[in-house]
């Protein structure tokens, strides 16, 4: 009896206050999908992150034949500095490298002439222009830094390199991506608690007869504010299912049909991800209607 | 059942006191007339029976309640037993006489099998059966005035307070609603009224308090309206309509009564013989009887004092 009566009100309510209903709607729905899209972004670079580092290596260039850097003022790396620089990453760096290979030049002009069987744009090499180098594989590929510091400035070592350098670019574009997603959610979402805020109070005046009398023949306060609450959270759920719609949709069509096929080296966000973040949007929309709710109903109305 | 104990009303601070040390206590099944000019306090000393208001200074027990001390969270079991009727009527206009009345049961959670029961039987018994289906702007003065007496009764409180209840009425009208009251105040309801109407309070002779700029100045039972030009020196021996908010009163204009009143108080006037004979026959199968047979019982104990 209860809950059909509250539903009943409920339900003229959002009739009555239609328009700004639909506005609601619309702006949890763009700030959801804003916030959405920042979470999807950040599970992207995860997933990119977990399979890139898994690959990639620090490179530790020896000194060539040649070289003009200080520490490769005695010529090319000889057997001996090789050991010493093998010496240091056991002693030194023995947590943080898991595996050590060392490619001499030979094995680097293999690689060369497997990659590039023309020649690389034109020129012809051969072995002695090629490095000899360790390759070290990092239990935690994030602490290059430490390797770096380790390492650079040894003699007989030309260059440290992170192959991970080569994927930042790529990296600080999503995290700005996401960081602009999360901006413009966080000015959507506040939007969305102002009209939130007004169609709640909006409803309540022109509820204010019926209220009155609630409160007359003596409905309780929640009884009396139930309908304005839910009517903020069913606008602002609608719009949360909307934007797990859109997003889904989009996960659908343009990654998993259209990116996926183009560039399909890459393991990409799914629509199971965007299921994962449903959960958290519509919570984020509940969260959202509570708050402002409450904060108008304490406000505006006390018996 | 309502106790006043030295109760103070200051609205805001400097300006007069409405209610200035106002002592008033009204037994169990009692009928009150709350007379005064306007702004005399009438109309805060109901809000303060409602707990609409808290007071600045005493104590206001209402059933047994001290309302100094109730936590809000309990007032709305205290407005359960107290019904409450406006001049304005105060009805929804989108909602049919009967939508209206149920309304206020729905509203405290009552179940549907009871709804379906009680209100036909009130409407019946305010002298509305038949006008289930009409919308308020329908209805004459008088009928909407006997609809929001059903919606203030029919969770059969214990105390109906009824502010110029016949104030936007003409004196033939208002004689019906006053009947009506009387019945209610019969079933062993107690009634609280604020009014102007003189004709009203010298025809019931039932306990006059009246409230002059927010002291009680007179307080007898049996008792008449008074003189009207000292409790509205204003107007002068003329009566008014006192309408909150309009500072010049009006001439009462006698206007023929509406027939729909005239069917109404006649078909109400049937029903509530209808069910004394009820009860005579059966005395505590419904609530309503029960209430009625319990008030004879007051009302003899009365007599016999």
């Amino acid at each position: 009896m209860r809950l059909q009566f509250v539903l009943a009100e409920v339900l003229q309510g959002l009739r009555r206050n239609a328009t700004m209903v639909v506005s609601v709607i619309l702006v949890t729905f763009v700030s959801l999908t804003f916030v959405g899209a920042a979470a999807l972004l950040q599970m992207q670079v995860t997933k990119l992150k977990g399979d890139w580092y898994d690959l990639v290596e620090v490179s530790v260039f020896l000194c060539p034949e040649g070289s003009a850097v200080p520490t490769c003022a005695d010529g090319e790396a000889g057997d001996e500095q090789v050991a010493a620089i093998e010496d240091v990453i056991d002693t030194e760096l023995g947590d943080i490298v898991a595996t050590t290979y060392f490619e001499t030049k030979e094995e680097a002009f293999e690689a060369f002439e497997a990659r590039y069987p023309d020649g690389y744009q034109g020129t012809q090499l051969t072995v002695d222009d090629m490095q000899a180098s360790f390759r070290l594989q990092l239990a935690d590929p994030e602490q290059y830094q430490v390797v770096d510091d380790v390492l650079t400035g040894r003699d007989g070592i030309e260059v440290v390199e992170d192959q991970r350098a080569a994927f930042e670019p790529l990296f600080v574009a999503l995290n700005r991506a996401s960081i602009v997603a999360v901006g413009l959610a966080g000015v959507m979402l506040l939007a969305a608690a102002l009209l939130i805020t007004t169609t709640i109070r909006l409803s309540a005046v022109s509820r204010r007869r019926e209220t009155g009398i609630m409160r007359l023949v003596g409905a309780s306060s929640l009884f009396v504010q139930l309908p304005f609450m839910l009517e903020g959270a069913i606008a602002a759920l609608v719009g949360a299912v909307l934007a797990v719609v859109g997003l889904w949709l989009a996960v659908q069509y343009l990654v998993a049909d259209w990116l996926a096929r183009s560039v399909d080296w890459v393991d990409y966000v799914s629509t199971t991800d965007v299921l994962t973040i449903a959960p958290l949007l519509l919570a984020v929309a509940v969260a959202l209607a509570g708050v402002s709710s409450a904060v108008t109903l304490y406000r505006s109305s006390r018996v | 059942m309502i106790r006043f104990e030295n109760v103070s009303k200051v609205y805001a601070r400097g300006a007069r006191p409405a209610l200035d040390d106002v002592s008033v206590d009204v037994e169990r099944g009692e009928f009150v007339f709350l007379v005064g000019a306007s702004g005399s306090g009438k109309s805060t000393f109901l809000r303060l029976v409602l707990r609409e208001e808290r007071p600045t200074g005493g104590r206001v027990y209402v059933a047994g309640r001290d309302l100094t001390r109730l936590s809000s969270w309990r007032v709305p079991a205290l407005r359960r037993g107290i019904g409450m009727v406006f001049q304005d009527f105060r009805l929804l206009p989108n909602k049919s006489v009967y939508e209206n009345v149920a309304f206020a049961l729905q509203v405290i959670g009552r179940p549907r099998h009871v709804i379906r029961t009680t209100v036909p039987e009130v409407l019946e018994w305010v002298g509305l059966d038949g006008k289930e289906k009409r919308r308020p702007h329908e209805l004459s003065g008088g009928e909407q005035q006997r609809v929001a007496i059903a919606r203030a009764f029919v969770n059969r409180p214990q105390i109906l307070l009824a502010d110029e209840p016949t104030g936007n009425l003409d004196p033939t009208t208002s004689l019906g609603i006053m009947r009506l009251l009387d019945r209610i105040n019969r079933t062993g309801t107690t009634v609280v009224m604020a009014t102007h109407d003189d004709e009203i309070v010298n025809e019931m002779r039932r306990r006059v308090v009246e409230l002059s700029t927010g002291h009680v100045v007179r307080d007898e039972a049996d008792a008449v309206y008074g003189r009207r030009e000292e409790i509205l020196p204003a107007v002068g021996p003329v009566a008014v309509l006192d309408a909150p908010g309009r500072d010049v009163p009006v001439r009462r204009i006698t206007v023929r009564p509406e027939p729909g009143d005239v069917a109404a108080e006649r078909a109400s006037e049937e029903a509530a013989e209808h069910l004394t004979e009820d009860i005579e026959r059966e005395p505590v199968s419904e609530p309503l009887e029960e209430r009625s047979s319990a008030m004879s019982g007051a009302a003899r104990a009365t007599e016999e004092a």
